[in-house]
């Protein structure tokens, strides 16, 4: 068809861009809720009475009973989980099953984990502060040195990276860097009140160990998108008249490289929550991961669905300004469909 | 077809091969070739290899030589087990959904993106706070982390084949939705799929152990190669081999897994990488 | 070696061959010059290494390719032994590019102004002035908008993204420019037009061409001289209207008696055979497999290339002894129809929808026409025009949303799977995509017993005796059956299709641009088969198509579309020669043919 197609004026660029944001937000809630629901069945629901699992063996008929009603478990399903949400929207996370079945009359969450909190945030902020650079730069040299030796030796460290648990990869660095050099500790334990900073030295091994298991898989895909765009026609038509080869390396590869990465890079650290769990409990770190570990262990119901629900948020959350970074990037997505 | 034994042809694939083979071996039949009992301390606990207990002692006093022969098996069993339910579920939703130009897709898509909302580690101790620790539910929660992304790639790949012409003459022919699916196009997403597969059971693998090691999987006294991590790793300095054997058998394992998938995917002509979960235009 | 090249000469090609590593050769020994403001018409099909040789004056040899021997030199400088840095400092400056698909060439997140003023500042050190953009735009007739610097590549038109990329390799004002395949992914109308811009711009701006095509009518329009390319080597040179009316090559009269060509419609002729491949070059003529007047001396050496009249030179060691074929006659076939009898399929104001994410909009709008049994009815339109629509109505592949189609005097029912099983058997339809006909993972007997077990429910043992008489039906060797699509070229997969329609026994063969993607020889051969069957078979045919020539050629009558609506219908003789409405004289004017060498240069 020889149809010419009609301007897009410049005032409507604003438009298309709120509604996909608006859109894109409206599927974050909606995935919140949802999520929230599965939190709710798959700790609730499933079989087995809470109260008596918590309890385990100081569980008699008259405890049981007790701490039914300290946890409204008494109730209806479904009033329960209306009573936990609208809780969550006014911020309060609940009380924690555990310290009521030990027989506090109340035992709110937010303070036993808001110290954690705040040192996973920082053990997750500076990891990812090296990661997304390193991912992005790394990925790019590989790409563009592609077949090279620098190419093989990041390629190739980078798949038995991506294959080993965050676990195996923290013994192994403890075994190096404590038994084998004694340069590092192998514990990153903080004093409760305590900031992670004070003894840097601590956070060395943790943050390498997110890092390389991070790393690696991030590495990878940004290779492959890479490799990718420098192969499009538009790329080599550049080259094909002249276009100097930076200009061509950063506006016309990179630039279009970009919004794979960015979801690449938004994927890697949702990964990353899931590697500050184990890594947590690996060093003894007393962040978020360490108190959910436990309170898996413990049973500790309101407290794994409360802290579910944060994690689940920053997860929401990563999608959603990758997204939104994405349409920036790319100007197609700007136009109404 | 044409050589599916190809991928041995590359030195990535046959090495990884290679390496896989050996670690099931042990895994499966090591426990027949244990020296000793693995449940039964046999010396002074953490103490350095000698004759009789070749990689030495753990914290227990257990031989850890003959512990590492039997502590793969479960792992790769159960992940094995998770990851064919997994496919199993997420082929069918994939199926489905790729091949329906109605509403039905975007209704099984979304359903499904809503467990893509959580880290998989995080989802599957959900399911052991609410449903205990036990064989059953570590399958079926990996199965249920791992189906959703197995019916992202399976999907997308039914998309592409669907609007391809021999299919439309297969629809012009009057033949039935599940008759085209079978005939025409399972054969021809297989090759994204098996790309895919080698990550997938990595990653059953993967999470697995981690449970395993946060002690939220499998229990003591079980001979299994990540509890022996985190059983022994206060004690690394002493007895470094209690944790850096089973470590060196893990790597081992997914090392292999993925060079094996890397030697496959370059046989089919692709990179072996695994891509987003989600596209940029959605 | 020909004449010797003039010392004007802007492009000197001289004894240029590319191997591979392993020591194949790509492209041999080829030579040719070309003056300024001169245009040469790099013809060929696949594998002749006319893309390889045009990309070589830009000093890029595809991974893997190597230079062997040959210089080449452009506006006075050569290009072979340069690093990277000098040969971009040649690009763009002394020798510029145009590709093949405007659309994926442009970087989709650059704006298009930003685009030209890149290749500009490659140049011109420093300075990017906007003016120079905008007269780069303006002399392409895209400077009328003063915004559209600032649009993205998706927002254009197929015909103006070309354009954009021709600014592109024209802002700096260098003597040559090397276009590969340009109009190839446009429509014919588009085409007309972007060809009239290059010959202004040649006029204007005296910037000689090296237009690659496979299309020798396009070609013939342009060139001045034309140099026709066979298995990676020169087989003929000479001006472009010797070229068309006074072939002297084998290949070169094959190719001109193959093209479909409306102004003058005949019996076409394929090459019977396939084109070698780089590494299958046999030891004579590359040719002489292929050729008619093969002897054996031309199976012992490669001919050389040489002068067989002033300024044209010919590759072939008998050229002198093959004398020049007749002119075949003009034959327009316009069977009349007896008027009592009833027509096979009646479609009568059918409309369609194309559903893209939320919004349909109307692909078919108001369309009725009747096909007689028996006969060859063509469907003509550009893309988007709604013929594929229609086609696939018929087929049972697309839900019309109002209208009726009927089929032997019964009401069709819109999906193929509600419909009776003599029904389905009855209409058949070939698509265009050889790569995409035949499922890769069957063997060619599976896929065409395929209908044999499921429209005519034949046994196992039947089916597979069926498959033999059917591949001999379409010409093809019986150990076709065992083989799979990959091992078979283009057009054997569409004679697989064709065989696999036929296996169905239809009354209504449904041909949806089956020969669009095939090479000019083959799709000769493949409009040669259709043909016979037709006859033998009596079927009815609905002939879709974007090419007149084909029309002429194939057909009894014609149909044509624009936008959805049918314009004008009726005999073919009638429609071509007599064209009533605006749209089909347009389409007829712009459509590239042989006879257009004369009006050129």
């Amino acid at each position: 068809m020889t149809t010419v197609a009609a301007p897009v004026a410049r005032s409507r660029e604003a438009s298309p861009l709120l509604r996909f944001a608006g859109r894109r937000l409206l599927g974050a809630v909606v995935a919140l809720f949802v999520a929230s629901l599965v939190i709710f069945a798959g700790t609730q629901l499933l079989p087995g009475d809470a109260a008596s699992v918590v309890l385990g063996r100081n569980g008699n008929p008259a405890t049981v009973k007790l701490l039914h009603q300290q946890l409204n478990l008494d109730r209806p399903a479904w009033q329960q989980y209306v009573d936990w949400i609208t809780g969550l929207l006014h911020g309060d996370l609940g009380n924690s099953a555990v310290g009521m079945a030990q027989g506090a009359t109340s035992a709110p969450i937010w303070p036993l984990i808001s110290d954690a909190v705040v040192n996973s945030v920082i053990l997750a902020l500076i990891t990812a502060l090296l990661m997304i650079p390193l991912s992005l730069g790394l990925g790019v040299v590989a790409a563009v040195l592609r077949g090279k030796w620098p190419d093989h030796v990041i390629s190739v460290a980078s798949l038995a990276a991506i294959a080993l648990p965050e676990f195996v990869i923290g013994s192994l660095l403890i075994g190096v860097f404590f038994v084998g050099l004694d340069w590092l500790p192998p514990v990153a334990i903080v004093a409760p009140g305590a900031s992670p900073l004070d003894d840097p030295e601590k956070l060395v091994l943790p943050v390498a160990t997110l890092l390389l298991a991070s790393l690696a898989a991030g590495i990878r895909m940004v290779r492959a998108g890479m490799i990718e765009v420098l192969q499009t026609e538009y790329v080599q038509t550049a080259r094909l008249n002249g276009v100097s080869e930076r200009r061509v390396l950063w506006r016309y590869a990179l630039r279009n490289a970009l919004p794979t990465s960015v979801q690449i890079l938004a994927q890697n650290l949702q990964w990353l929550i899931g590697g500050i769990i184990i890594t947590e409990n690996v060093f003894a770190y007393p962040g978020i991961g360490s108190t959910l570990v436990v309170a898996v262990q413990n049973r500790d119901l309101t407290l794994v669905m409360s802290v579910s629900m944060l994690i689940a948020v920053v997860y929401v959350l990563l999608n959603l300004v990758a997204d939104l970074f994405v349409m920036l990037l790319v100007p197609k997505l700007r136009e109404p469909a | 077809m044409t050589g599916r034994l190809r991928f041995l042809r590359s030195t990535s694939g046959a090495l990884g091969a290679g390496i896989v083979v050996f670690v099931v071996l042990v895994a499966l039949f090591g426990r027949y070739f244990a020296p000793h009992d693995p449940s039964a301390p046999i010396g002074v606990p953490l103490s350095d290899a000698s004759s009789d207990a070749w990689l030495g002692t753990d914290f227990l006093g257990r031989d850890v030589f003959s512990r590492l022969l039997y502590g793969g098996r479960s792992v790769i069993l159960i992940a094995l087990a998770a990851t064919l339910l997994a496919y199993a579920v997420g082929l069918g939703i994939g199926l489905m959904a790729g091949y329906s130009r109605s509403f039905v897709d975007p209704l099984l898509m979304r359903s499904v993106d809503v467990l893509l909302a959580f880290p998989p580690l995080l989802l599957l101790l959900i399911l052991i706070t609410g449903a205990g620790t036990s064989v059953a539910v570590l399958i079926i929660g990996v199965a249920i982390i791992q189906a959703p992304a197995i019916s992202r790639i399976v999907r997308t790949a039914t998309q592409v084949e669907a609007v391809r012409a021999y299919v439309e003459a297969a629809i012009a022919r009057g033949e039935r939705p599940l008759a085209i699916l079978g005939r025409e196009v399972m054969p021809n997403i297989l090759a994204p799929v098996l790309v895919d597969s080698g990550l997938r059971f990595t990653f059953s693998i993967l999470i697995i152990a981690s449970v395993n090691f946060l002690g939220l999987g499998l229990q003591p006294p079980s001979p299994d190669w990540a509890l022996m991590i985190s059983e022994n790793r206060e004690y690394i300095s002493v007895n470094s081999l209690a944790v850096l054997a089973p470590a060196a058998m893990i790597a081992l394992l997914t090392i292999g897994i993925n060079l094996t998938g890397d030697g496959i995917a370059r046989s089919l002509g692709r990179s072996y990488v695994p891509r987003t979960s989600r596209t940029v235009i959605e | 070696m020909s004449a010797i090249a003039p010392p004007s000469a802007v492009v000197r090609v001289d004894g240029l061959t590319l191997a591979l590593h392993t020591g194949e050769p790509v492209v041999e020994d080829v030579s040719f010059s070309l003056g300024a403001g001169e245009i040469l018409g790099l013809v060929g099909e696949s594998g002749s290494g006319k893309t390889t040789t045009a990309l070589a004056l830009l000093g890029y040899t595809r991974p893997g390719v190597t230079w062997r021997s040959g210089t080449v030199e452009v506006g006075g400088e050569q290009v072979r032994e340069r690093d990277e840095r000098s040969l971009r400092s040649l690009r763009g400056r002394v020798v510029s590019y145009v590709p093949q698909d405007p659309g994926g060439a442009l970087n989709p997140s650059l704006r298009v102004g930003d685009a030209i003023l890149d290749v500009l500042r490659a140049h011109r050190s420093g300075e990017g002035s906007p003016e120079l953009v905008h007269a780069a735009l303006d002399r392409v007739e895209l400077g009328g908008d003063a915004g559209f610097p600032r649009r993205y590549p998706h927002q254009l038109s197929g015909g103006q993204q070309q354009r954009v990329t021709i600014a592109m390799a024209c802002v700096c004002e260098p003597p040559v420019a090397v276009l590969d395949e340009p109009t190839t992914g446009l429509d014919v109308l588009t085409q007309d037009r972007i060809l009239f811009e290059l010959d202004r711009l040649r006029n204007e701006q005296g910037m000689a061409m090296v237009y690659v095509s496979h299309d020798l009518a396009v070609v013939a329009r342009m060139a001045d001289r034309i140099v026709v390319m066979y298995a990676g080597r020169v087989v003929e040179n000479a001006p472009a209207a010797d070229v068309i009316e006074r072939p002297r090559h084998p290949y070169t009269r094959a190719l001109v008696a193959a093209i479909p060509d409306f102004r003058t419609p005949r019996s076409l002729r394929g090459i019977p055979g396939v084109s070698v491949g780089v590494g299958e070059w046999p030891k004579g003529c590359a040719f002489a497999p292929r050729c008619e007047h093969a002897a054996v001396l031309c199976e012992e050496a490669v001919p050389v290339l040489a002068d067989a009249a002033p300024g044209h030179a010919v590759r072939c060691c008998r050229t002198h002894e093959i004398s020049a074929p007749e002119r075949a006659e003009s034959t327009l076939r316009s069977r009349p129809v007896a008027p009592e009898t009833a027509p096979l399929l009646e479609v009568t104001e059918l409309e369609a929808r194309y559903r893209s994410g939320r919004s349909a909009r109307p692909a078919v709008v108001d369309v009725s026409f009747a096909i007689p049994p028996g006969r060859c009815v063509a469907l003509v339109g550009e893309s988007g025009s709604g013929k594929t629509t229609v086609g696939r109505c018929i087929a049972g592949l697309h839900r019309p949303s109002s209208g009726s189609i009927l089929f032997a005097g019964n009401w069709l029912i819109a999906d193929a799977a509600a419909r009776p099983l003599d029904v389905r058997r009855r209409i058949q339809i070939v698509f265009q995509n050889p790569f995409e006909s035949l499922n890769p993972r069957h063997q060619v007997r599976s896929s065409i017993a395929r209908p044999l077990r499921v429209l005519r429910r034949l046994s196992r043992r039947d089916a597979d005796a069926a498959v033999g008489d059917l591949l001999e039906r379409v010409r093809l060797p019986k150990r076709v059956a065992e083989r799979f699509p990959v091992e078979l070229s283009g057009g054997e997969r569409q004679r697989v299709a064709i065989a696999r329609a036929l296996a169905a026994e239809p009354d209504l063969l449904i041909c949806d641009e089956v020969t669009s993607a095939l090479d000019v020889s083959v799709q000769a051969a493949v409009l040669e088969l259709l043909q016979e069957l037709q006859r033998e078979l009596g079927l009815s045919m609905l002939f879709i198509t974007h090419n007149l020539g084909v029309v002429a050629c194939v057909a009894d009558s014609v149909l044509v579309m624009d936008q959805g609506s049918l314009v004008e219908s009726g005999p073919v003789a009638q429609v071509l020669e007599h064209p009533q409405h605006e749209y089909t004289r347009r389409l007829l004017s712009a459509a590239p043919t042989l006879a257009d060498v004369a009006a050129g240069a």
